[in-house]
């Protein structure tokens, strides 16, 4: 069995030491269950205002580290002067298919007009959009750094005008509802990965109110364990055509 | 307690899917041992399976734990689960555990949910449980759900379920926190009979309710009664508060159910607290069983110390009232 993991991030989670946050151990443990590709953003997008240099750190550790394995998907932030610029050395300098967003970090709300600019010139460029709505749980934040969850209100709207560009929400399942995200996936190109979905058999339940081609594979590793969403597929009792397309065939139809 | 008939009788209806051996089968030859044999020993594991560019069915055991691990779940609800009786709404949790190979699910409160429940509301949770124990004696345990908002109430219930019936352990909520002295009746009661207490806990920056306890209630509490064993529910959710507050107090033991699978927390509360205070629950159905027991298995921590988060530390607390009652564990 295959996966393709679109949620891990490299580099220092800002908060805490990870066991898997060195590269070389994160890519070791994906190896060993079969992780064939890792859609790799970095946890020093979220705050670090040089975002050029993030993404050139990114590109790099993934060429040094990742044999093929991690394929970056840089972070934009659209707040940034000229981050226009970040967007076309995502796609000419590193050939990324893709881009990272962090509203809730970055300061913007997805009615922004910026972000109607930004999936505009995803399009032009034919990039997946990877929005990533939380990265922990509200309850437990640092008091210094309480980050709400990216309201996805807005998209319903938008989605519909933008079918050319792929939508994948990261970390949805902390605020989405599954009839929020049923109702989002009717709007649009929007797909969504299991790394924070929860309840018992969740992703077999999730799957009678989502349709399975709109479902990834996801495990938010290193800050969350790989193991988690790895189980959760058993715990589903997943098998099949459902299986596959969860854990590699949605996923390669947007990065082929 | 033991009922093998009966339970023999439910391990064919439950039989999981795909899976060759009967539950019972599963139980004596080990948990990976038993997947082995269901497997017919012809498929490799995942890890394999991924080195060697071999099909392999996801349904496989990405286990990270080895031998004969008797996985004992300490924290189960009824709720979150659909079903019009007890009956249905553990049929399906313990299909759940089953798939995920877990021996014993304790099993405490059920539906719908009341955060300050009246003596009329935490009886029929309480029975709602007692069905379930009913219908599953060998794979469910159940702790008695009271509320120290009506004490008198609270030790008959614990008279009733506990004493006279087949219940092995207390469950505390959200009712009052648990620093206030009017808690003290039931934790003598319950340090009498020995038997845990477990009680939830949080520590929310976004706000506790009124009646939710932290960590440092639940010290205060273990420090008014140093015999009593009790449970630190969530390990206060936010874990590395939690681990610290509740370190010097030998008579907690911290749970790790119910929040994200963080990387880093298991090893943590081992680094502090050792193994021997760990215990794994999952608080499933709101939680999956999945998210909950990678905490454990994957943690990078040894296989004695997983083995004792995930059973022996339960089984370990519960030897008193077994032996009382008579049960095997
Ligand atoms: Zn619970």
């Amino acid at each position: 069995m295959q996966i393709i993991d679109t949620n891990v991030s490299l580099s220092r989670w800002p908060l805490r030491r990870l066991p898997l946050d060195e590269t070389p151990e994160l890519v070791a443990r994906l190896r060993r269950y079969g992780v064939v590709q890792a859609w790799a953003g970095s946890f020093d997008g979220l705050l670090h205002k040089d975002i050029a240099g993030v993404n050139l750190r990114l590109a790099a550790d993934c060429r040094k580290h990742g044999n093929g394995l991690l394929v970056p998907f840089g972070s934009v932030n659209p707040t940034l002067p000229d981050w226009e610029d970040d967007v076309r050395r995502c796609h000419e300098e590193y050939q990324m298919p893709g881009i990272r967003l962090h509203p809730s970090y970055h300061g913007y709300q997805l009615d922004d007009a910026r972000f109607a600019h930004l999936l505009e010139l995803a399009a032009e460029r034919k990039l997946v959009v990877q929005i990533t709505l939380t990265m922990e749980d509200e309850r437990m934040q640092h008091p210094l750094l309480r980050v709400p969850h990216v309201d996805t209100k807005p998209l319903l709207e938008m989605a519909g005008t933008r079918p050319d560009v792929p939508i994948v929400l990261l970390n949805a399942f902390r605020s989405v509802r599954a009839e929020q995200a049923a109702a989002l996936a009717s709007a649009g190109n929007i797909y969504f990965e299991i790394a924070m979905l929860e309840g018992v058999g969740g992703v077999g339940k999730l799957l009678q109110k989502v349709p399975i081609d709109r479902l990834l594979f996801g495990s938010h590793a290193p800050l969350f364990i790989f193991e988690s969403a790895l189980e959760k597929l058993r715990e589903s009792a997943l098998h099949g055509r459902i299986l596959k397309g969860l854990c590699t065939d949605n996923a390669r139809r947007l990065h082929p | 307690m033991t009922d093998i008939k009966h339970m023999e009788a439910r391990t064919a209806e439950h039989r999981p899917t795909g899976q060759g051996v009967t539950r019972r089968e599963s139980l004596r030859i080990g948990a990976v041992g038993a997947l082995s044999a269901s497997l017919q020993l012809t498929r490799r594991s995942w890890a394999e399976a991924g080195s060697g560019n071999r099909e392999a069915d996801a349904t496989e055991p990405v286990r990270t734990t080895t031998g004969e691990t008797r996985i004992w779940d300490g924290h189960t609800h009824l709720a979150s689960i659909r079903g019009e009786k007890p009956a249905d709404r553990m049929a399906q949790l313990i299909e759940y555990a089953d798939r995920m190979r877990i021996e014993r699910l304790v099993v405490f409160m059920g539906w719908p949910f009341a955060y300050d429940p009246s003596p009329d509301q935490f009886r029929r949770q309480n029975d709602q449980v007692l069905a379930a124990i009913h219908d599953w004696p060998d794979r469910v345990l159940g702790y008695a759900y009271v509320n120290p908002n009506h004490i008198d109430h609270s030790l008959e219930e614990m008279q009733r379920c506990i004493v006279r019936g087949p219940m092995v352990g207390i469950k505390l909520w959200v009712a009052k926190r648990c620093n206030d002295s009017a808690l003290d009746p039931i934790v003598q009661r319950a340090t009498e009979l020995q038997i845990p207490i477990y009680q939830h806990t949080w520590l929310k920056i976004t706000g506790n309710l009124p009646g939710e306890s932290t960590p440092s209630d639940l010290a205060e509490l273990a420090s008014r009664h140093p015999r009593a064993t009790l449970l630190c529910g969530h390990a206060g959710g936010d874990w590395e508060l939690g681990i610290r507050t509740v370190r010097p107090f030998k008579n907690i033991l911290l749970e790790v159910a119910g929040g994200d699978p963080t990387a880093g927390f298991v090893e943590m509360a081992v680094r502090e607290l050792g193994a021997e205070r760990v215990i794994y629950g999952s608080d499933a159905g709101g939680r999956s069983f999945a998210s909950q027991l990678a905490k454990v298995e994957a943690a990078g921590i040894t296989d004695r110390e997983k083995k004792l988060i995930l059973g022996v530390n339960l089984r370990r607390l519960l030897s008193p009232i077994f032996k009382t009652k008579g049960l095997k564990s």
